[in-house]
């Protein structure tokens, strides 16, 4: 077990490599669309902690988003902050305000589970949309923000590759660092109240604080993703945190495969790919999409991920499709 | 291959022959125009009027501008600001368009002006964002505008309003940029004559639902003065109908413009706005476009339509004077600022920050019979003309750029309670 | 702001209310009977107005449009349960994630149908005008909706109380296993409580499409109004919905009129509130 643990990060290493080498020499649409798709991948990612591995399933992460990325506008247009060297500060404050915001919302919607926790995060998204879309004198309301330019340390990020490096940057950083935490005892534990709650009180643990701590985690991620959305969109908008952007979210951890981790990111590149590229060149793109996430769910409960899983699973002949529950249940 | 000398001179003629033909296809250049506007969601309507448009001038020309054969590339944006920038990149880095067209909405006008470059320019036929050839043309030196600010119609109407003897206005309007420009301008321009707004209401964008909204205009007033885009055009007469309204209506072109109008009612009837252009205009170009339109689409073209045909025409003529062949960027903008137009809705040139000068028409709605037609249909026939309009009506240029742009609290409700 | 406008306003929010009330009851009962949050319940609604259109202009009859739409999509939502959420089980998270794959599914399906146009479902000429009571205009369109809503939730809880087939129902979202002890085929019953709750949400559709309007982007934009009904109002319960509807409608209007800068907020706020005291919603059952 530990050997294919480590074969698969060496996998996963190589692969990243490969993107980040790769995608540079391509035409500037498809760095784009890469650095969107990254941006966006700490999200999933984020949700990923609590849907595969805590076995809570939010529908109202991209809040985290918009507070992050609102943050960002905001003091970008209004302040003219955050453009230069202090473009770091403004990625400390964004975690900062995403994981505040969490823990706001964590003493709300922690004592549900399953179902009622869905919906009251659905409810919570809903609630910071809301005010993004009429709060118009702060966030523009429908108009949204526009960031005319992109920060300038140095470096210049306006030009579009050096920005994709600096993104794919920050992604390697949340996907080594989410990595170390569902390993380390913490990470463990979440796993444990994810198999069984019950079980994990009578042990002794605090599952409340282990699920408030790891929500406000996902939080702060979610706040970072915002940062880097800003500036890889120029424009922020209610769009940003209306309700199909937490469930596009949702979608792609459970199509690559919740629990992963990198089972997000995949999600998250082939929804990007299908909605901006296939979308330019078929129209029936969306048919495409939606069946595709039909027969994940159907069919493929660990999502793309779980395929070398099922492979072998079925080479080892006796087996029962339907035991395979890798989601996390009620 | 044998080292002959008919080799060679095969090769020679063949060479020679590539060389002529790849001579000539060079004298056909192509000219890639994207296209940019919802053809989905709730402006799927507008956005259909205005491709139609440009598509129908292309149609014409078989899509041959003065020897440049133009490639059309239509995005849709569904009406939505980031949609708008992020196709209007797919068509600049993919399809290496120079030039994109469109845009709906204010924002999006907002959002798309940033991403234009040298290399692709941004024309804008109907997004009216104000500050766009305002107060902000210097950050954006690679658009033009060919449609209209949407304060435009409103400083004459505004003026045209104490003439008529109101003294007290209530208005409500679509909470974004285009409703508190129309809005700011009519206030200024009425207030400026003895005029008072007595109040402002805020639907958000897409409202359907007026119900909340229309119990508190207030009772004292003149007239009430609506500006509505899109589906709110067609419920917001008919809720106020409903609910007992006996003022008079005045509104914003886009509240009765023929997007809309033949869907509506007779509770429009009367209804006066301003407006670059009216299907109803009565001049021999103007009678022959619309029959034009309506034979090929099946409907009565609206001002979306008509500033998109016209921008064709306009982008078709700059070719002209280039043999077909693609100036450039910057030199496009500069050339076709210089000219001046007779276009459908009248003379048309520009001022000095790339913003069309034109007149403006006072709109009634009746219902007549027009240009042949056998039916009785509801027209916006033009009551009163204002010629040479420009971005800055009757204000001084100088004066104007001083204030801010018209938002939702400027001007200022003075006599609002 | 006289009586005038508070009685209207009340009026308005309570006939938004009465067409929430139809979007809202169904999600209610499929969460009642099956535990399922069904996220494709936007679509039942906004395919039920885009099937009365359809019937609209083949037939011009607008009466015919309500039972069709209505029960086409009850169709649609038994096939749906029947063939895709059946099969998955116990499995809340996977058929809620099921449910907005067909929703997008839907959604495309729905645009190739019917284009990516507005339109509006035009009711009788009768129902467009205006009844004048005590110096107040209120638009008959609205009362209508109140009646309907009002007849439709008579007409359920009639089932519900005086029907066999609605104490079973009773008995499934009271507790399924017991159900099933006794000899209650839970299995059709939630077939038939997720058809009932399509057809509730297409009614709601043909009602609503000639109040908003019939549009891509409805679905979702109803959906959460029809989850605030249901927390609110709790989840399950029939009556809970009635009265979580009323609330959103009042709440809604009032907070449109009044506090426009945070009107959603308004609406949402004490939904997270409510579910963060009772995850079940105000008079929900666990």
């Amino acid at each position: 077990m530990l050997k294919s643990q480590r074969a698969k990060v060496i996998v996963v290493a190589a692969v990243l490599a490969a993107v980040a080498a790769i995608v540079p020499s391509t035409n500037a649409f498809v760095i784009l669309l890469a650095t969107r798709a990254l941006a966006f991948s700490i999200l999933v990612m984020s949700l990923d902690i609590l849907l595969g591995f805590t076995g809570l399933a939010s529908l109202g992460q991209a809040a985290y988003l918009g507070v992050g990325a609102y943050l960002t506008a905001i003091l970008a247009t209004r302040y003219g902050f955050g453009l230069g060297l202090d473009f770091w500060l403004v990625v400390v404050f964004g975690i900062i305000v995403g994981a505040a915001l969490a823990a706001v919302f964590g003493l709300l919607a922690i004592r549900a589970t399953g179902v009622y926790f869905l919906m009251i995060t659905l409810a919570l998204g809903q609630c910071v949309w809301g005010l993004a879309y009429r709060w118009n004198s702060l966030t523009g309301g429908d108009n949204g923000i526009n960031l005319r330019e992109r920060p300038r340390f140095g470096i210049d990020l306006a030009h579009d590759v050096t920005f994709f490096y600096l993104v794919f940057a920050f992604f390697a950083a949340s996907l080594l660092a989410m990595y170390v935490l569902v390993r380390s005892p913490f990470g463990q534990s979440l796993a444990g109240i994810r198999e069984r709650e019950l079980r994990m009180r009578i042990l002794g643990y605090n599952t409340w604080l282990h699920k408030y701590i790891a929500f406000i985690i996902a939080g702060g991620f979610g706040g970072l993703a915002g940062v880097l959305w800003a500036h890889t969109a120029g424009i922020v908008s209610p769009e940003n945190v209306v309700l199909t952007t937490s469930v596009d979210a949702l979608l792609m951890a459970v199509l690559g495969g919740a629990g992963t981790l990198i089972g997000g990111v995949i999600g998250a590149f082939i929804v990007f790919g299908m909605r901006e590229y296939l979308s330019t060149i078929v129209p029936w793109w969306q048919y495409v999409l939606g069946l595709v996430y039909v027969l994940t769910i159907l069919y493929l409960p660990g999502g793309l991920m779980g395929i070398p899983e099922r492979v072998r699973q079925r080479r080892a002949s006796s087996h029962d499709p339907n035991k395979l529950v890798l989601l996390p249940g009620t | 291959m044998r080292n002959s000398a008919s080799g060679k001179i095969f090769l020679g003629l063949l060479g020679g022959c590539l060389a002529f033909a790849m001579g000539q296809s060079a004298a056909a250049d192509e000219l890639r125009i994207g296209y940019i506007a919802p053809t989905t969601g709730i402006f799927a309507q507008v956005g259909k009027d205005m491709i139609d448009g440009f598509q129908l001038y292309l149609d014409e020309v078989k899509n041959d501008f003065g020897r440049a054969q133009v490639k059309f590339i239509v995005e849709d944006e569904q009406g939505k600001p980031d949609t708008a920038v992020t196709k209007a990149r797919k068509l600049i880095l993919q399809d290496k368009v120079q030039m994109f067209v469109g845009g709906l909405l204010a924002s999006s006008g907002y959002a798309l002006a940033p991403v234009s470059t040298s290399e692709a320019i941004y024309v804008i036929p109907v997004s009216a964002a104000d500050d766009l050839t305002q107060r902000q043309l210097s950050k954006f030196p690679y658009i033009i505008r060919t449609g209209w600010t949407s304060s435009q119609p409103s400083h004459p109407f505004g003026q045209w309003a104490c003439d008529q003897g109101y003294k007290k206005i209530a208005a409500i309007g679509a909470d974004y940029a285009f409703g508190y420009e129309v809005i700011g301008g009519f206030q200024k321009a009425f207030e400026n004559c003895g005029g008072q707004i007595i109040q402002k209401i805020w639907p958000p964008l897409g409202t359907k639902d007026f119900g909340p909204y229309l119990p508190s205009l207030k009772q004292d007033a003149d007239a009430i003065f609506t500006l509505m885009v899109g589906p709110m055009s067609l419920q917001f007469p008919k809720q106020l109908a409903a609910a007992g309204n006996k003022k008079p209506v005045i509104g914003g072109g886009t509240s009765y413009d023929e997007f809309v109008l033949p869907s509506m009612g007779d509770e429009v009837i009367g209804h006066v706005s301003a407006l670059q252009y009216s299907a109803a205009l009565d001049t021999p170009k103007n009678a022959e476009f619309v029959k034009k339109y309506r034979a090929k689409y099946g409907k009565v073209p609206s001002y979306y339509s008509e500033t998109n045909y016209t921008t064709a025409q306009m982008i078709h003529e700059v070719l002209k004077r280039n043999n077909g062949k693609w100036p450039g960027g910057p030199d496009f903008i500069k050339q076709l600022s210089a000219l001046k137009f007779d276009t459908i809705r009248g003379p048309v040139s520009f001022d000095d920050m790339r913003n069309p000068v034109q007149n403006i028409y006072i709109k009634k709605v009746e219902k007549k019979k027009m240009f042949g037609y056998d039916k009785e249909e509801l027209w916006n026939t033009v009551i009163k003309t204002y010629p040479n309009v420009s971005q800055f009506g009757q204000f001084d240029k100088a004066e104007f750029l001083k204030q801010p742009v018209y938002g939702r609290d400027f001007p200022p409700c003075k006599f609002c309670e | 702001m006289n009586t005038g406008f508070w009685l209207i306003q009340a009026f308005n929010g309570v006939s938004f209310g009465a067409l929430l009330f139809l979007v809202g009851s169904g999600l209610s009962l499929i969460f009642g009977v099956m535990r399922i949050v069904n996220l494709a319940h936007g679509s039942y609604f906004l395919l039920g107005g885009y099937v009365a259109l359809s019937v609209i202009w083949a037939t011009g009859s607008w009466a015919l449009a309500l039972p069709v739409a209505a029960l086409s999509i009850a169709l649609i939502g038994l096939l749906m349960e029947r063939i895709f959420l059946r099969p998955l089980g116990f499995d809340p998270l996977r058929q809620v994630l099921l449910t907005v794959g067909f929703a997008f599914l839907f959604q495309q399906a729905a645009l190739d149908i019917w284009t990516g146009n507005n339109f509006d479902i035009n009711p009788p000429e009768v129902l467009t005008k205006s009844v004048a009571v005590g110096g107040l205009y209120l638009p008959l369109y609205r009362v209508f909706m109140i009646a309907m809503a009002l007849a439709i939730g008579l007409a359920l809880w009639l089932a519900m109380e005086r029907t066999r087939m609605g104490a079973a129902v009773r008995a499934t979202v009271d507790d399924a296993q017991m159900a099933r002890g006794i000899g209650i085929d839970t299995s059709r019953i939630s077939m038939l409580v997720f058809a009932l709750g399509a057809l509730l949400a297409a009614l709601g559709g043909v009602i609503g499409g000639a109040f908003l309007g019939i549009y891509p982007g409805l679905d979702f934009e109803i959906l959460p109004l029809a989850f605030a009904v249901v927390i609110i109002g709790g989840m399950g319960s029939l009556g809970g919905a009635a009265i979580g509807a009323l609330l959103v409608g009042l709440a809604d209007n009032f907070g449109k009129a009044l506090f426009p800068e945070v009107s959603y907020f308004t609406l949402y706020a004490p939904m997270a509130l409510i579910l963060a005291v009772k995850p079940t919603g105000l008079f929900g059952r666990d």
